[in-house]
């Protein structure tokens, strides 16, 4: 009996203080320490950054790198920030429209299209995208190097992991709560949109979390479908400077370190949601 | 009029439509015609068929064979490092601690973060000359009166370079996996520890006998996520090392992307056709193998 207590009681207590520490140590040093030399270097003058090392800046020079990163090339880094901005907003917007009625359709409407969905669906989870005659496609639809054939690319590339997020989700939903609707004569696409819809929300955020940061984040597609000076994003900025800032390593990470506010800002406001978010879309899909 | 509306469907397929034009036209389509265009020579506005040389091209030099390897090993040992550290991480995360939401996040933002910016940050603490990471190597030898100067973990002629950037892979990508896990053990009940304790199992037997086998879903879908997706890395392959030195540490993806910025359109096709089968024999398998054992994904 006595022995059956303290089990019990082990399991809730706190583990050593010495492990704790030594976890928090390692946490620290293998996740946050590249972040603080990011940080520090970013605030130095060209030939301190050269040495590498974490000692902080004399004299902060951030905001005077800020600057010349900004202005750099004519500006280029605003017009990234734009492009990357409206890629990504539009993108998301579409994916989670366009994925929602998808995944509503083929949970409710079990035939044999819905069986060879969930096959194409799996495919393209697995399958890498054959990229030059995806450009040649493009080309054909007059779309190439432009931000409505890059906005559709990133939509038809992501709507497999969306619409199995939501489809499953949709599960989860009564059938007669459409049924109750479609007695009252609200069918299709009404029955979706203002029914079915807004009961979706957790999962629309959780697919709107997942998918910016991936879009936002997207090095590769761009560099396939977008290229040009026009439509330059910020990880292509990223790239560019490795060979710009050869030497001058504090603009090199200002650069990342502007990139980098973006998912910060969204981590410290929105920490739970994001967690959440990601861990339903991950182990519902 | 309203009897016809009453035996339309309440679900019309027409709400599937936008994503099956997107599905079939941007990736469908492309897809199928990839295999007729990797057995021609290609620019994109002409193309003349050539039959398998393509294929024999690419199999015929050395680079491919490196390509290859460092693809298989790239994919496995980011999946299986992923797999392991995750589960450590995650049972460490929901056992009884003060700091467990500042961990959490410390090790989940790396994931959010730019690739591109984290293998540059990489690059240059990896820098074999005055890089922070070998310059504490040196210093931590020095305590037991030996010099060592780190390896020259990007540049080095053998498999270095496409271990070390694995390893950057899993420093970001591990939050995700110990998310995944943590999901996984949270759905655990906690009964059976209850249960366990009184029959007086240990903590590491409970871990083994209990945490282990029940979060098989989660550990599931990290092995088939993260195995599919270095399978196709490329972007941080190519922002630490753009395949170097020479071919050393190139891999399918970043082989397909030379080939296709020196107007080898066909080769390229070719090319994405072969990672494209390569994924499929090592993926599929597993997937049945894994989702027979346990519905994953």
């Amino acid at each position: 009996m006595s022995n059956r207590k303290i089990s019990f009681k082990r399991k809730n207590r706190y583990r050593p203080l010495w492990v704790e520490i030594t976890g928090l140590i390692l946490t620290i040093s293998i996740f946050l320490l590249p972040f603080y030399f990011l940080v520090v270097n970013a605030g130095k003058n060209s030939e301190d950054s050269f040495r590498l090392d974490l000692t902080p800046p004399k004299d902060w020079k951030l905001l005077e790198n800020f600057k010349t990163v900004l202005m750099d090339n004519n500006w280029e880094l605003v017009r990234a920030t734009k492009n990357s901005f409206i890629m990504t907003l539009f993108s998301v917007f579409f994916l989670v429209i366009i994925a929602g009625m998808t995944g509503f359709i083929l949970h409710r409407k079990r035939d044999r299209i819905s069986k060879v969905a969930s096959v194409l669906i799996l495919t393209a989870l697995v399958v890498p995208p054959a990229i030059v005659p995806t450009i040649w496609v493009l080309q054909r639809l007059g779309i190439y190097k432009t931000m409505h054939g890059m906005v559709m690319i990133q939509v038809a590339y992501g709507l497999a992991f969306a619409v199995l997020i939501f489809k499953n989700f949709i599960g989860t939903i009564p059938k007669e709560i459409d049924e109750a609707a479609i007695i009252d004569g609200c069918t299709g696409w009404n029955l979706y949109f203002r029914i079915i819809f807004p009961l979706l929300r957790p999962v629309t955020i959780a697919v709107g979390i997942i998918a910016t940061a991936a879009i936002f984040n997207d090095f590769t597609n761009p560099l396939y479908y977008l290229p040009g000076n026009e439509n330059i994003t910020l990880q292509q900025t990223l790239f560019n400077y490795i060979s710009r800032y050869l030497t001058r390593y504090n603009l090199l990470f200002t650069d990342i370190l502007y990139i980098t506010l973006f998912p910060l800002i969204a981590f410290i406001l929105f920490n739970k949601k994001i967690v959440a978010g990601m861990t339903a879309g991950a182990i519902k899909g | 009029m309203s009897s016809k509306q009453k035996l339309k469907s309440p679900y019309p397929s027409s709400l599937l439509l936008p994503a099956a034009v997107l599905y079939i036209v941007l990736f469908f389509l492309p897809t199928v015609v990839s295999l007729f265009f990797s057995l021609t020579r290609w620019t994109l506005q002409e193309w003349q068929y050539i039959g398998l040389e393509n294929f024999r091209l690419y199999f015929s030099e050395e680079y491919l064979r490196i390509g290859f390897q460092n693809t298989i090993i790239y994919g496995i040992v980011t999946s299986g490092m992923k797999v392991i550290i995750a589960i450590y991480l995650a049972s460490f995360l929901t056992s009884k601690l003060r700091t467990t939401g500042f961990m959490r996040s410390a090790i989940f933002f790396p994931t959010l973060v730019s690739t591109i910016g984290v293998g540059i940050m990489f690059t240059e603490l990896l820098n074999p000359f005055g890089g922070i990471i070998n310059r504490g190597i040196t210093i931590v030898s020095g305590w037991f009166g030996l010099v060592t100067e780190g390896p020259g973990w990007l540049i080095d002629p053998n498999l270095l370079p496409i271990l070390s950037i694995a390893a950057v892979d899993i420093w970001k990508g591990v939050g995700i996996a110990t998310l995944l896990y943590i999901a996984g053990i949270a759905a655990i009940p906690q009964e059976l520890y209850e249960a366990a304790a009184v029959d007086g199992a240990s903590n590491r037997r409970q871990f083994y006998s209990i945490t282990i086998p029940l979060a098989r879903p989660a550990m599931f879908s990290i092995i088939i996520l993260s195995f599919v997706g270095g399978l196709r890395s490329f972007d941080l392959i190519w922002a630490m090392t753009g395949g170097g030195p020479g071919f050393i540490s190139d891999v399918l993806a970043s082989i397909n992307y030379k080939q296709y910025t020196s107007g080898y359109y066909g080769l390229a096709t070719a090319g994405n056709v072969i990672l494209f089968v390569v994924v499929s024999i090592l993926v599929f398998p597993l997937y049945r193998y894994l989702s027979k054992r346990e519905v994953a994904l």
